[in-house]
């Protein structure tokens, strides 16, 4: 049996959605059975928000890799990778207000406010949430040009979410730094594009 | 001897029997490998259940002690939090990592110098620890700078015992505290990316008084059994009203000084941790409001355990004249 290409971004978006939302609902399930060491809060918050970005991450890795190894069926995976590091993105915020803070919406917006690094990931998530609702091709085709300023916005959101990210940790910077040196190349292959988007 | 109950204590009864406990932790035992067998396969997601580690697997020995007999309302952390929960990056800087690993540190024997500006200088071995002075517990909150908390019945000594021992001089107006250095047998002083990027050895330090203080406790044990690597085997420090990286672990050396010791965390960012430490709700962090906390306890992602931080940490009837005159906005 040969497989069409549309077979191949088939298969290749089932196991999208069964990885992304198996790592989701097992991690879930173990803090909820109280399974995911001492504090399932943090634990939650910190495995949705590295997932966030490492989805974020893979999506900016899609069109690079899809040029340089000539596989454009490739490109039709890339919405619904953007998608899931919005899920993830969108659970970490959940975690954030439903667990860690229990709801209490004064802290939230004082935390907001007086916190740089939730400033920043605020602003990131407000980003990655436009991102999402303008992800349907109906709402691209009616945005006509300003769909792709918008969408080069996500250039923005990876630098955002990598400051969050190393203003968040107390000392151990390896591992943001490391996460700073990737999205830095990731943007470096895009750098006349991005100098392109940026002049007047 | 008349045992006086003070507002800080917590009851006896709330310490679970044992063999109650022992119950529990094989009917969670159970469960985690069940829930986990069913659900995954792989080893990363495996290690992740340190839940399902019984206490005994990291050599903790029974020690005897003379109970508490105290009252609060606190509800004690379950004894798997309390050793698998745990910031020591000597051990690495997730909260997971030191339970794993520390399983195989072997804290005898052991060397304890206390020094400095005292007339009798001294060294305690391995065994001295639980010999030298009388033992009892102390059910105390223990209060993260991280904003969350725990309540942890501990067996030790006062710290004033051990320091009055020594008889201090006049000149003693600090204590300083070093854990032990040792490369070999701790991965985070060896690798950075382990252990955090600080600075080894640990260092912490108190002022005299505050040592001095009845509640400033060297513990030698937790939940009734000796200490595991990861709660700083074989003696560590509690001091309640503080953050808890003023309780340092794995302690060898105590040395009375005249000047303010260095502290490790202060090193690193003085702007975020001063040298008093002193738990306050109305002196944030700059990453974490210190207004509310979450407390520990059991019962997953859905517990409520959000609850407000008492100046500190609820101890002040026995702390407050300490820092009587003190801006705590400035000495934080």
């Amino acid at each position: 049996m040969k497989l069409t290409q549309s077979d191949i971004v088939i298969l290749c978006k089932t196991l999208i959605h069964c990885l992304a939302l198996g790592f989701l609902s097992v991690y879930y399930y173990l803090a909820i059975i109280d399974q995911l060491g001492g504090d399932p809060v943090e634990a939650i918050i910190h495995f949705t928000g590295i997932g966030a970005l490492n989805l974020l991450l893979i999506t900016l890795l899609v069109s690079p890799v899809a040029k340089r190894l000539k596989q454009s069926w490739l490109m039709q995976c890339r919405r619904l990778l953007g998608l899931y590091a919005f899920v993830y993105a969108l659970c970490h915020l959940a975690n954030f207000i439903f667990f860690e803070l229990q709801f209490d919406f004064s802290l939230l917006v004082a935390e907001i406010i007086e916190r740089p690094y939730i400033t920043v990931g605020m602003a990131a998530f407000v980003i990655i949430l436009l991102l999402a609702l303008t992800s349907p091709k109906i709402v691209q085709r009616k945005m006509k040009r300003n769909w792709q300023k918008l969408h080069n916005f996500n250039y923005i959101l990876v630098v955002l979410v990598c400051i969050h990210f190393y203003w968040s940790v107390k000392s151990e910077i390896i591992e943001p730094s490391i996460y700073i040196i990737v999205s830095a190349f990731l943007l470096y292959l895009r750098r006349d594009k991005i100098k392109r988007w940026l002049k007047p | 001897m008349i045992k006086i109950k003070r507002s800080y204590d917590l009851s006896e009864n709330q310490v679970t029997d044992e063999s109650v406990y022992n119950n529990r932790r094989q009917f969670i035992k159970q469960m985690g490998f069940v829930g986990a067998g069913a659900l995954l396969s792989s080893d990363l997601l495996a290690a992740k259940i340190a839940h399902a580690r019984s206490a005994d697997e990291y050599n903790r020995k029974p020690i005897t002690y003379s109970a508490s007999a105290n009252k609060s309302l606190d509800k004690l952390t379950p004894e798997n939090k309390v050793i698998t929960h745990n910031n020591f990056y000597e051990f690495g800087s997730q909260k997971d990592q030191p339970a794993k690993l520390a399983k195989d540190f072997n804290p005898d024997p052991w060397q304890l110098k206390i020094s400095g500006e005292c007339e009798k200088p001294y060294t305690l071995d391995y065994q001295d620890l639980f010999t030298s002075f009388d033992i009892e517990e102390r059910i105390y909150r223990l209060r993260c700078v991280e904003a969350w908390s725990m309540v942890i019945p501990w067996q030790g000594f006062e710290l004033a015992n051990l320091i009055k021992k020594a008889m201090p001089t006049s000149k003693a107006k600090y204590v300083a505290f070093k854990t032990l250095y040792d490369p070999k047998r701790m991965p985070g002083q060896k690798s950075r990316y382990l252990g955090g990027g600080i600075k080894y050895p640990y260092v912490e330090g108190l002022r005299i008084d505050e040592a001095m203080n009845p509640l400033t406790l060297m513990s030698v044990g937790l939940y009734g059994k000796t200490l595991a690597g990861q709660n700083g085997a074989p003696v560590r420090l509690v001091v309640p009203w503080k953050y808890g990286f003023k309780s340092i672990k794995s302690i060898v050396e105590i040395k009375l000084v005249e000047r303010m010791p260095d502290t490790t965390w202060n090193i690193l960012a003085p702007n975020e941790y001063g040298f008093y430490a002193n738990v306050n709700p109305e002196v944030d962090h700059p990453r974490w409001s210190q207004a509310s906390e979450r407390r520990l306890t059991g019962g997953g992602l859905f517990s409520r355990n959000r609850i407000d931080t008492k100046l500190f940490n609820g101890y002040g009837e026995q702390v407050a004249d300490m820092y009587q005159g003190m801006n705590l906005v400035k000495n934080y």
